[in-house]
């Protein structure tokens, strides 16, 4: 049977985990922006903190996904369903992208245009959104951008737990020994991802500033 | 506020309003530095003990080589710095006194062409300090217009980003950007310093005209003497963090102090040998 034809004969579940697949990463990506940009505007605040957060965000990143799904198991709340884990565990491996690009982009902002800025009376405030974060977006977005391309390929992996997306079908298929159907799920993350990387890749030409 | 902070003093001292002023500056005086001394948190020091006073619509330059303290001294009237020992006082009242926001809208700062901002249009960096001040948009527009004309410049160019302008251009949109909101104080830090040698000397020309007629107190700081002898009303020499002396134009082409004169000297040069100092 050809990859074609097993898509054709199960277009519902195709689809079905697809949708989970997004899901999982869409909220996972989100989360992590609404923690990680905010946490990284706070260390351009208080710099001193940079070295400590940014470790703990890298420490994180070198645990093996598969260990971290198991270890986050027996947590409360969040072990007693399976995509709670997913999700938790993949805004924790988004976050250092995210909280890293934040901090650069916004450190890499010429000194001398927000000194200008202070200089004729903006308030901090003013100077984060009308100055910094305008002119570090498309670095920030860079961040978001790598993020989520590790993300697609790791919620693979979710499915271990039972967390469902196309790592279904990448189990299954390893368990069949059945390489269609690995590749049904392989290859439809395969698209989402370099599909979520040409997308954020033009916002993030499109922000960049002159 | 500032009537109020008078008031209060004037009443303790039993003073009669406007007789004398409560800090004892002459109303004359804009910004007064009274024993400034500023130094970094690991203990260098930028500037020592400097007493100076900027009168009302007078252009005083700050003169000096890099590191003489030019910067720090413009920095510490508009609050980007606060002194660490001695008073700034703008308009009598000292800067660590006024909120730095209020203050810093009511002094016009221009510096070299970086500060403008690369995302934003001409129209919107020269307006920035009426935005930020509620001016209804419209009231902007036709203020943008008219320094657009001010400083010699096509309104076409409003709807342009920086990158799009030449040198010259964009220093011009500098400075009127300082203007926009109407300040009575401009701080300059070498706003020229970045043009070619024929455009520096229009832009120059044209901001004495602009300076004749705006009469704004203005600190301008530059390391050129040829800059500070033109545009100067007086000049402030400083070297390692002091003030040697201030000078008008004249007195500083026949000072004795020695830096002055050695400034002199390499003025002169290349139009004529000196024959010593």
């Amino acid at each position: 049977m050809s990859l074609w034809q097993f898509f054709l004969q199960n277009r519902a579940e195709v689809w079905q985990l697809t949708l989970e697949h997004l899901w999982m990463v869409g909220l996972s990506m989100a989360i992590a922006v609404v923690i990680g940009v905010p946490v990284g505007i706070w260390l351009t605040r208080r710099q001193v903190m940079e070295k400590p957060v940014l470790g703990v965000a890298n420490v994180i990143q070198t645990i093996p996904s598969l260990a971290l799904f198991g270890f986050l198991l027996p947590a409360p709340w969040i072990g007693a369903r399976a995509e709670r884990i997913a999700v938790l565990a993949l805004v924790l491996y988004a976050l250092l992208p995210v909280i890293r690009n934040t901090y650069v982009g916004i450190m890499g902002v010429d000194r001398a245009v927000v000194e200008a800025g202070r200089g004729m009376g903006m308030t901090g405030r003013q100077l984060l959104l009308q100055v910094e974060l305008p002119l570090a977006l498309s670095v920030i977005i860079a961040g978001i951008r790598v993020a989520t391309v590790i993300s697609v390929g790791l919620a693979t992996i979710a499915a271990a737990i039972g967390a469902g997306g196309l790592g279904e079908f990448i189990f299954r298929g390893l368990a069949m020994v059945n390489n269609v159907v690995i590749l049904a799920g392989a290859v439809p993350a395969a698209i989402l991802a370099l599909l979520a990387d040409f997308g954020l890749g033009r916002l993030e030409k499109r922000l960049r500033p002159a | 506020m500032r009537e109020r902070a008078f008031g209060c003093e004037n009443r303790g001292r039993r003073q009669q309003p406007g007789t004398f002023m409560a800090t004892d500056t002459h109303p004359d005086v804009a910004v007064e530095f009274r024993n400034v001394s500023y130094r970094l948190d690991h203990g260098s020091t930028l500037l020592h003990e400097l007493n100076l006073s900027v009168r009302s619509g007078e252009l005083l330059v700050l003169l000096g080589r890099s590191g003489s303290g030019k910067t720090t001294t413009l920095k510490l009237v508009n609050r980007l710095l606060e002194p660490s020992s001695g008073q700034v006082l703008v308009e009598g009242r000292a800067s660590t006194d006024w909120d730095p926001i209020q203050l810093r809208r009511r002094i016009g700062y221009a510096i070299q062409e970086v500060g403008l901002f690369p995302h934003f249009t001409v129209e919107r960096n020269i307006g920035l300090v009426p935005a930020l001040e509620g001016w209804p948009g419209q009231r902007i527009r036709e203020r943008v217009r008219e320094l657009l004309r001010l400083v010699d410049l096509d309104p076409q160019i409003a709807s342009r980003r920086p990158r799009e302008l030449s040198g010259g251009q964009r220093q011009r949109v500098g400075v009127a950007r300082a203007l926009a909101a109407d300040p009575p104080i401009l701080l300059m830090d070498e706003p020229f310093g970045a043009l070619d040698a024929l455009t520096r000397a229009e832009l120059q020309r044209e901001f004495l005209e602009l300076q004749r007629r705006l009469r704004k107190t203005t600190v301008f700081v530059t390391h050129d003497l040829r800059e500070a002898l033109l545009l100067g009303s007086r000049i402030a020499l400083l070297e390692a963090g002091r003030l040697l002396a201030t000078y008008t134009p004249e007195e500083f082409l026949h000072a004795k102090e020695p830096l002055a004169a050695a400034y002199v000297a390499a003025f002169h040069t290349g139009n004529r040998p000196q024959g010593g100092t």
